[in-house]
């Protein structure tokens, strides 16, 4: 993981599901990147193509609710998402997305002072979230420092097997 | 401490623990399926670890899109068997089990007071035993598989306290129902919901499964009944497990709730939760007239031998409506078996619904029984997401196995308390 992640944000609501991210007809495929080719086609069919470049997802409360499918995660990150900011995730979703390496923060308020579009510059470690184009930063709690390291590794296989290996 | 805490004391070797500590439980229990299996079974070979830490508590339940319907579901059903057979963990098969959330506690591996993750999110369904349950991810799961733990923040819980009797046609489905839609799909997320009341105590175990199943549509990390006879009568001569003293998991006459909140049955008249989201309800007498294409009796939510009986009780000497195809799903073959012999496969099938084989059917949208643009399905299953049983342009209603039967007949979401009284 990038500790320091900077990209143009898309913005996505309240509760968004993670059929909605990736619906249940795809998880037949495997390859991740078969994946990404749906992600969030349900709300945006042209948003696989916009990830492309690296992005910030922005969404509202509750993002990821629904299924455990860690399908819906890797379609995201797969497709270009480099980090996902929402006021608040839904808990499955969340350690999903930190399992496979996917940084997730969330920041109350993100929502009403980001518009698609804006340049947003996140230091995952320090928890600080700016937006660039609208000159307004933000101070989270600090992710715990157990999270940090199973990002920094790149998921939790990575991190499992560096632990597993020390001993 | 409340019985989920003490769960995930005892699990983590400690005398107590609070909200918001997080501990290093052990892992009694661990499920996956056909769709969540094969990418644990990835990263578990990815660990370097050859074993599973316990083969003995590990299970593998193929019910999501069997029989396989495309080569790629086949080949997914592959990697399961082919795991299994090299770690030795038990796997119910097409054929030998059904939904893994009915299959877990009619097979025994579901007992009070251990800790279960299951790689499907309405593992919190067994809840209802007074197991701590909860729905991870196949990564996690592969890491479960390999060190036989998982850390777990200590949920604040939030206490449903149900009192009153349901009327004729009220089920615990609409209880349910009407709790999301008044705590909202967010209103319990990272929190336990601990059902109780003179209500869930006279309640049977399909009725406690169906509240706890949906605990995680309001965000919970875990829905949780204290166990008691009901329980005991339910799993003896299924586990060959010794069940632990039910004493040891009631909740202490002080233990701590982040709030408490007050259902009355009693007043409850049939739910809906209309698209597009779980606490989008309403009582069945604001609905207004919504004509059906596709009704759906079944899921891990509703497809008990109870709920099935229900149905039936609706459409015997029935027929559905000409334009209604409706599907049948018994949660596992012990419950196919039980309605063959009950006459009630009978009655679905004189009645003009199709009854499918055990698995998850059209829930989840991967399968059987799809919609088609702007199609109208009434599902007794848990989730109205767009897309989630097909067309993004199709509509999903939630409600229950008689709400569901009632509507099959009239051909539109139909109040089942006013079908009877017409017929």
């Amino acid at each position: 993981m990038n500790r320091k992640i900077k990209g143009p944000a898309v913005k996505f609501g309240n509760n968004i599901d993670t059929d909605v991210i990736l619906p249940g007809k795809y998880l037949v495929l495997v390859d991740p990147y078969e994946l990404a080719k749906h992600a969030l086609e349900s709300l945006d069919q042209a948003f696989p193509e916009k990830a492309k470049k690296g992005v910030i997802i922005v969404g509202g409360k509750n993002f990821g609710c629904g299924s455990s499918r860690e399908q819906a995660p890797l379609a995201l990150k797969y497709a270009g998402v480099k980090c996902v900011l929402a006021e608040s995730f839904a808990r499955i979703f969340f350690r999903n997305a930190i399992n496979i390496g996917l940084p997730v923060i969330e920041c109350e308020g993100i929502s009403a002072a980001v518009e698609t579009g804006d340049e947003i510059a996140v230091d995952v470690e320090a928890g600080k979230i700016d937006n660039i184009s609208k000159g307004k930063s933000f101070q989270v709690d600090k992710l715990p420092p157990f999270i940090i390291e199973i990002l920094a590794d790149g998921g939790l296989i990575e991190n499992l097997r560096r632990r597993l290996n020390k001993k | 401490m409340n019985i989920t805490e003490k769960i995930l004391a005892k699990a983590s070797g400690k005398k107590v623990v609070h909200p918001e500590e997080i501990v290093d439980a052990n892992v009694d229990m661990i499920m996956v399926h056909d769709l969540t299996g094969p990418l644990a079974v990835e990263a578990f070979k990815k660990i370097g670890v050859e074993k599973v830490w316990d083969n003995q508590k590990a299970v593998v339940i193929l019910d999501h899109q069997v029989p396989a319907e495309s080569v790629k579901a086949a080949e997914l059903h592959k990697t399961m068997r082919q795991f299994a057979k090299e770690q030795k963990i038990r796997i119910y098969d097409i054929g030998r089990g059904g939904i893994c959330h009915q299959v877990m506690p009619e097979k025994g591996h579901v007992v009070p007071g251990t800790v279960i993750v299951g790689a499907d999110s309405h593992t919190c369904t067994y809840g209802a035993f007074g197991a701590f349950a909860t729905g991870i991810g196949s990564t996690e799961a592969a890491a479960v598989f390999a060190t036989g733990k998982i850390w777990l923040k200590v949920p604040e819980a939030v206490k449903v306290n149900v009192t009153g009797q349901f009327q004729k046609y009220v089920t615990p489905k609409d209880l349910i129902l009407s709790i999301i839609g008044k705590m909202g799909v967010d209103g319990a997320t990272y929190k336990s919901t601990e059902f109780t009341g003179p209500t869930i105590k006279s309640m049977c175990i399909a009725g406690r499964m169906t509240l706890c199943n949906m605990a995680v549509e309001m965000g919970a990390k875990n829905g949780i009944i204290e166990p008691d006879e009901t329980t005991r009568k339910f799993l003896e001569g299924r586990t060959n497990r010794a069940l632990p003293n039910f004493e040891s998991l009631k909740s202490d006459t002080d233990a701590v709730y982040e709030r408490t909140v007050e259902f009355d049955a009693s007043k409850l008249e049939p739910q809906i939760a209309c698209p597009s989201s779980v606490d989008n309800v309403k009582p069945i007498s604001e609905a207004g007239n919504i004509p059906i294409e596709q009704a759906f009796i079944g899921s891990c939510t509703n497809g008990r031998i109870e709920d099935l009986r229900l149905a039936a009780q609706i459409l015997k000497g029935k027929r559905v409506k000409d334009n209604v195809r409706t599907l049948v799903i018994p949660a596992s073959q012990e419950v196919y078996k039980q309605a063959l012999n009950e006459g009630l496969l009978e009655i679905f099938t004189d009645a003009g619904a199709i009854v499918c084989g055990s698995a998850c059917g059209p829930c989840l949208g991967g399968h059987i029984g799809l919609l088609a643009a702007d199609e109208v399905c009434v599902s007794t299953s848990n989730r109205n997401f767009i897309g989630r049983m097909g067309s993004t342009k199709a509509s999903v209603y939630l409600a229950s196995p008689a709400t569901v039967a009632a509507s099959a007949v009239t051909g539109k979401i139909t109040d089942p308390r006013k079908l009877e009284a017409k017929t």
